[in-house]
């Protein structure tokens, strides 16, 4: 099968790579360019254990055509941190305890940060809502809201 | 100097790399240019005979490189974990729907799976038997009925004041641990295989690939540095992974691997039991149980698996917490034409603890009193200790923890409160329920409860921990470094926790039974022991002082007045030939059962805790919400508060979604429906309780365990039963409280819905 050269960014920089039609943009992340940190949970779009921006909306990697990153923004996990300095959202879920196994925490970064990019006061409640697509078999997230609602103040403070 | 205690909240290990996607699982592991990767071809019948299986275009598709069945397993084709019965590929005959027929290696898993669709399978198709009703009618059974008994129930319960008889439908679980099972296997240079395997039993991965292979032990190495969730589905259903991958590595000598697919590993592996229970019980004005009569009937799928002990468990809790003066408790383990169930978090507990909760309420709805004043008149306590399997509670928690969660989640008030709502004219209705949970603790299987350990103290100072427990998340490897931090009285930052592997510590129990800090922190505290004893000998003899006078305290190495820093004195040692490694070892005391007679000392201690629910139900509908929680739970003294109330917080709500959301279901032809998260629905955010309040109970454990501490892993799930009752004391106000209609699990929307017509119905 024919292999499809496409340019995107990712993180901030120009990337190219070959794909098939049918590989998803998960399956390119993981397998083609080793950005392992977007995780398969359950490939069907339920779990959000993939979680990645595609021109700043919070989508599901494995729901994505890796062809359609074709000029687009791409923002992963690796993208989070900066200069080996971690994110406040990173620091409070260290802080809060929020992860266990840590297999559902990239996916829930990249969406807290979705979420607060979207709407930098959330109440618990939308809080709640809006991380309701990216599921944690471990935590019972009460740890993760806590987590997610100090770093919307810290990073209302900051800004 | 930072101060060194047990007892700080602490980060977990690997909490850097989790936040930042650094964490390596099996998956991420970069992929070797020549690797394979893994499919099977599946069942696509509940129970026929396998008249033919042509694979010759499954052979010719794409990518493929081998193809292997049952024929081409070199050693013992079943990988049964302690009975025999799990063929690794069925032999002639379907015994669940989906089961591996063959397996396909191919240069890609979409390449792979291709394959296996190409498959041509003629079966003669035979009628399975899917639900415990049809096994029980068909005497179908995976191993024998076992009962306790203790006295003669049947006598008090004709001889009580009060008796009634009641039956519940418990629904299993799927574990949906987020990372699906994998294994990754490296042939080596002497015919042997490198095995990473996502596996809770690295030595039982180790034991069955050898057998398949039909080589020593020797020349396999399991690794398994972490899991992205197990909750028991790891313990065995891992083996047939690695054991496949293995025989693949061997037969091509290229790197292979075989992750599972969310909906394959949703239908072939096994999930937590579904029970059948019915109890008749007899008791008195008071409340008081003086008679019960249990049946206890598990679906145990196709084969034994680890259902033994399952059942047994589910029998040694058909007590939880309460004192019966004379019982018999029987467990059946039904045979069926479905997936093998296996252990799940709570490992049968959680199935007997619920016929339990389910008759206090009965009981408290026949003496019109209060369900709380029912569970408080039959908590053990001094003179009313032993249980029917003749062990005696030595420490009594229950009593007073249940006191304090009573007054600290306002019970009483709260209580009235929701009869006043409850009698008002709203169509939502409220619930509350306050249920305490005793979990024994120790694997019943007594060889297991043993554990190795491999300190090392490197020539710089730095030390490194192995142990014979596996990381899943629970934060073992967390509480492993606080236990050599404490024990060689040296900083956390010096210790790294590597990955466990057979070749590092042998013979090593699964990370089970809520057991891993309890075994493995035994074990790294005797090796660590023996590291500070020749390192102590070493230094009082170097300075020519009175071992008394040595200490290892703060970092630092104490001689007389005088301190030197830990790296100074372990170089000298290193210098002086001092044997700077030492391997641990560690088994529970004091334990032991008869299981011919029923009785004995199963567990070493129990571990307790209590929670308080309230649920707000929409009686026009049956959808509810969870509006409060209040958990007290006993940890001993916690080795890490912060990973302690994480496992609390997280098994409430896995119990919870168990016991609510979370249905499995089959058809009549042994196919599995709930296949996908987008039919299987675990608890999200937005589902768990708006007021969640969680406190640890501090008392030290009585007995000699790792700092006094007390497992942590599955008892907490138990605590969900509270939502469980809440839900059907909510149906029950429908009635004024005079009918408190049977209610099964999951309870759905719509089962409460059913129930809430159901106690309608009982007014007219």
């Amino acid at each position: 099968m024919s292999k499809t050269h496409v340019t995107t960014t990712i993180n901030g920089d120009v990337t190219e790579f070959l794909c098939e039609p049918a590989d998803t943009l998960l399956s390119v992340l993981r397998n083609e360019l080793q950005l392992t940190g977007t995780k398969e949970g359950c490939g069907s779009g339920d779990c959000g254990a993939c979680s990645v921006t595609v021109n700043g909306r919070l989508v599901c990697s494995c729901l994505v055509l890796g062809v359609e990153a074709q000029g687009a923004e791409i923002g992963t996990i690796e993208g989070i941190e900066s200069a080996e300095k971690l994110h406040t959202i990173q620091e409070k879920f260290l802080e809060h305890a929020a992860l266990q196994c840590g297999i559902c925490t990239p996916g829930l970064i990249v969406s807290t940060k979705a979420l607060l990019d979207e709407n930098p006061d959330p109440t618990e409640e939308e809080a709640r809502y809006y991380l309701a697509g990216n599921l944690c078999r471990c935590t019972g997230y009460d740890k993760i809201i806590r987590a997610v609602l100090d770093s919307a103040k810290v990073m209302r403070g900051a800004a | 100097m930072d101060d060194i205690t047990t007892s700080r909240p602490g980060v977990h290990e690997s909490a850097v790399k989790h936040v930042t996607g650094r964490a390596q699982y099996i998956d991420d592991i970069p992929e070797w240019p020549d690797l394979l990767h893994v499919a099977t071809g599946k069942a696509d019948r509940a129970f026929a005979a396998i008249l033919s299986m042509d694979l010759s275009a499954v052979r010719q598709s794409e990518g493929v490189i081998d193809v292997i069945t049952t024929a081409e397993i070199p050693g013992d084709d079943d990988i049964g974990p302690v009975y025999k019965g799990d063929p690794l590929f069925a032999r002639n005959e379907v015994q669940f729907h989906s089961q591996p027929l063959f397996a396909v290696a191919a240069t890609s898993l979409r390449l792979a799976r291709q394959a296996c669709a190409r498959a041509q399978i003629e079966y003669e198709t035979f009628v399975p038997i899917v639900t415990i009703r049809q096994a029980m009618d068909a005497a179908s059974f995976v191993l024998p009925e076992k009962s306790f008994v203790r006295g003669d129930a049947g006598v008090a319960i004709s001889e009580a004041e009060f008796s009634l008889r009641g039956e519940q439908y418990v629904k299993g679980q799927e574990h949906f641990y987020l990372e699906g099972q994998v294994s990754l296997c490296v042939p080596d240079e002497d015919g042997g295989v490198l095995v990473y395997s996502s596996s809770q039993h690295p030595t039982e991965v180790q034991k069955l690939t050898a057998s398949v292979l039909d080589m020593p032990m020797h020349k396999i190495q399991v690794e398994v540095r972490r899991m992205g969730g197990g909750f028991g589905g790891k313990e065995s259903q891992a083996a047939a992974l690695a054991c496949t991958a293995a025989l693949f590595a061997l037969r091509t000598g290229r790197p292979v691997k075989y992750r599972m697919p969310r909906s394959d590993d949703m239908v072939q592996t096994g999930k937590r039991h579904d029970f059948w229970n019915r109890y008749h019980v007899g008791f008195n004005q008071r409340g008081e149980i003086q008679g019960v009569e249990l049946d206890l009937a598990g679906m145990c799928g196709y084969s034994p698996d680890l259902s033994e002990g399952i059942v047994d468990r589910a029998m040694f809790h058909a007590d939880n917490s309460y004192y019966y003066d004379s019982a018999r408790i029987t467990g059946y383990r039904c045979r069926t034409n479905t997936v093998s169930n296996t252990a799940f978090r709570g490992f049968g507990g959680p199935k007997g603890m619920i016929a339990a909760e389910a008759m206090l309420d009965d009981i408290a709805t026949v003496l019109q009193i209060d369900p709380l004043d029912a569970r408080k008149a039959n908590l053990y306590q001094p003179g009313r200790n032993t249980t029917p399997y003749g062990q005696t509670i030595e420490q009594h928690v229950l009593p007073g923890l249940v006191d304090r969660l009573e007054n600290s989640s306002d019970y009483r008030n709260r209580r009235r409160a929701i009869a006043q709502f409850n009698g008002s004219a709203s169509h939502f209705k409220k619930g509350l329920a306050l249920t305490p949970v005793k979990f024994g603790i120790s694997f019943t299987a007594k060889h297991l409860n043993q554990a190795g350990s491999l300190v090392h103290i490197y020539a710089d100072g730095s030390v490194q921990v192995n142990h014979g427990g596996t990381e899943m998340g629970q934060g073992l490897y967390t509480k492993m470094v606080v236990v050599a931090a404490q024990a060689l009285g040296v900083h956390e930052r010096r210790i790294k926790v590597t990955a466990t592997r057979t070749d590092k510590v042998p013979n090593t129990s699964p990370t089970a039974a809520s057991s891993g800090s309890d075994l493995n922190g035994m074990a790294v505290l005797d090796a660590a022991q023996q590291l500070v004893l020749r390192l102590n000998e070493f230094t009082a003899g170097h300075y020519g002082v009175p071992i008394a006078q040595v200490s290892i305290l703060n970092d630092r190495v104490r001689v007389g007045d005088v301190t030197y820093p830990f790296e100074e004195i372990v170089k000298l040692a290193y210098l002086n030939r001092i044997h700077l490694s030492a391997a641990g070892f560690y088994k529970t005391p004091d334990i032991g059962f008869d299981f011919e007679h029923g009785t004995g000392r199963p567990f070493y201690y129990f571990a307790n805790g209590a929670a308080a629910s309230e649920v707000i139900v929409d009686t026009r509908t049956g959808e509810y919400r969870l509006s409060r929680v209040d958990i007290l739970h006993d940890v001993g003294r916690s080795l890490n508060p912060a990973i302690d109330l994480g496992q609390i917080e997280g098994g409430f709500v896995q119990g919870m979604g168990w016991l609510t959301t979370e249905e499995l279901s089959w058809d009549i032809d042994g196919r599995l429906l709930s296949n996908s998260p987008a039919n299987y629905k675990i608890p999200t955010a937005y589902d768990v309780p708006e007021q969640f309040n969680i406190a640890l109970y501090d008392e030290d454990n009585n007995e000699d365990t790792i700092y006094r501490s007390k497992a942590v892993g599955e008892p907490p799930l138990m605590l969900a039963l509270s939502v469980w009752c809440a839900l059907r004391d909510a149906c029950a106000s429908i009635t004024d409280y005079k009918f408190r209609p049977a209610m099964n699990a999951p309870a759905t929307s719509e089962e409460v819905y059913r129930c809430i017509q159901v106690a309608r119905a009982s007014m007219q």
